[in-house]
């Protein structure tokens, strides 16, 4: 019962590779956007603010459907990226764009709460010691808003891997393409006998989940620990 | 030595202050919220004058009429904070050797060791700020900032969080590092006792202005 199909096997894989990629594309582009909301003052940043959370409001079918207009063969942004070789459509690449942006509020959100909650002040004294604004970033504001970003990041990547709206209306439902864990447990529930494959990739989602959870747990108490100590 | 002239309008408060340093240790002297901090924020370049100049022997800092600002990270002034502020994320060796990576210097066991000893700070190497005592914090603080070989040292009010005791441990280094280390200091203080031990010129600051500039006889006129 517990031995998966290669089938499910390539959803499980699929879904680790997309959910993970999601995750560590969309980190940079995060850490900035944070930045940028929890540090600076400038015209706009209300819109940015929304443009962001808007993942998480919007129906998911919305957001795919508007990646697929942008991000299609034939979209906007789509047709320019199919000339120079880039294709989202239809690819592993697209669900995990759709992963990365539904998944982008939560991480932007918990990042930019460390950022917050850092004392500016030790960005100061690393300035009169020399070191400049990316200096200071990289040896004082991020490791000290490390719980922050690895809680994000997690976030994200749970997000990512279950989702299901947004790939399925822009990448669709391919098996060994786009058939992620979410989607081949939909599949399985629709078709008669696909009861026992459905609740293996049930559990496997579950299992996944958990781990994810406690190992983030123990990577955001290990950098706390660092700062009292041991 | 130092020269300033600074204007600032801060919220309600209108901090115009105009001094220039003469010996080596030179404190400002004045009661809370007299704007002494944010003179000294200033000097670093942490807080920018709405009007003035700021130089440093021959080296013009800040110039409102010429356009220059010489952003924090470049103008080599050590500054101790009250707080401390060490960084809670890293040893205090890696605290003691920020400034002098920061600042591009190359590594000077020597001047480490005598400074590490000076302070007598040796035995705390590997241990991290939460798990060191008020005035051991203060020390390592004036260590981190002595090691990158600063043309100026600011102490802003550096005793002001310890207990009684824990600054008489403390004013003895602090008169030693005056003397062996050749670094001009600016000493913000309300407490005329630490001045003394310290300073030889002394500039009052009162509601933004400097009400007088002398030696040590203008703690005097300020305690009765």
């Amino acid at each position: 019962m517990f031995s998966l199909t290669p089938e499910e096997w390539t959803a499980v894989e699929l879904s680790l590779r997309i959910a993970l990629v999601a995750t560590f594309v969309a980190l940079p582009f995060g850490l900035a956007v944070a930045w940028l909301l929890a540090r600076k003052d400038f015209w706009g940043k209300a819109l940015l603010d929304g443009i962001v959370h808007l993942p998480l409001v919007l129906p998911p079918v919305v957001t795919g459907y508007l990646l697929l207009v942008t991000f299609g063969r034939r979209g906007l942004v789509g047709s320019f990226l199919a000339d120079i070789g880039i294709v989202f459509s239809f690819r592993w690449t697209g669900a995990a764009l759709a992963c990365g942006i539904m998944g982008f509020p939560l991480l932007v959100r918990a990042i930019r709460l460390s950022f917050e909650a850092i004392d500016r002040r030790l960005e100061d004294a690393a300035s009169t010691l020399g070191a400049n604004r990316l200096w200071t970033f990289f040896t004082v504001t991020l490791p000290l808003a490390l719980p922050g970003v690895i809680a994000g990041m997690v976030l994200c990547f749970a997000k990512a891997l279950g989702e299901f709206g947004a790939t399925i209306t822009f990448v669709s439902n391919i098996p060994g393409e786009t058939q992620t864990i979410s989607a081949a447990i939909y599949t399985f529930t629709q078709i008669p006998g696909g009861d026992a494959a459905a609740f293996r990739l049930v559990a496997i989602a579950v299992v996944i989940a958990l781990f994810a959870l406690i190992a983030s747990e123990w990577f955001a108490r290990r950098a706390g620990m660092r700062y009292h100590g041991d | 030595m130092l020269a300033v002239d600074v204007e600032k309008k801060l919220g309600s408060v209108q901090i115009a202050v105009r001094f220039a340093t003469t010996g080596s240790a030179t404190a400002l002297f004045g009661p809370s919220g007299a704007g002494k901090t944010s003179v000294v924020n200033m000097i670093a370049g942490l807080l920018k004058p709405d009007r003035g100049r700021i130089a440093l022997g021959d080296t013009v800092l800040f110039d409102s009429a010429a356009r220059i600002d010489v952003p924090a990270h470049r103008r080599r002034i050590g500054y101790v904070f009250q707080e401390g502020r060490l960084f809670p994320h890293m040893t205090v060796a890696q605290n003691l050797d920020y400034g002098r990576r920061m600042s591009g210097l190359p590594a000077d066991d020597t001047e480490r060791e005598r400074i590490v000893a000076l302070l007598n700070i040796g035995g705390l190497l590997t241990r991290r700020p939460g798990h060191l005592s008020g005035g051991e914090r203060q020390r390592v603080a004036f260590g981190r900032a002595l090691l990158m070989k600063p043309r100026l040292l600011l102490l802003d009010e550096p005793l002001a969080s310890l207990d009684r005791a824990r600054k008489l441990e403390i004013l003895p280094y602090l008169a030693r590092l005056r003397d062996e280390s050749q670094v001009p200091m600016i000493y913000v203080s309300h407490q005329a006792g630490e001045i003394q031990r310290l300073c030889s010129q002394v500039v009052r600051i009162e509601d933004g202005r400097v009400e007088a500039s002398g030696g040590l006889e203008l703690l005097g006129e300020a305690a009765h």
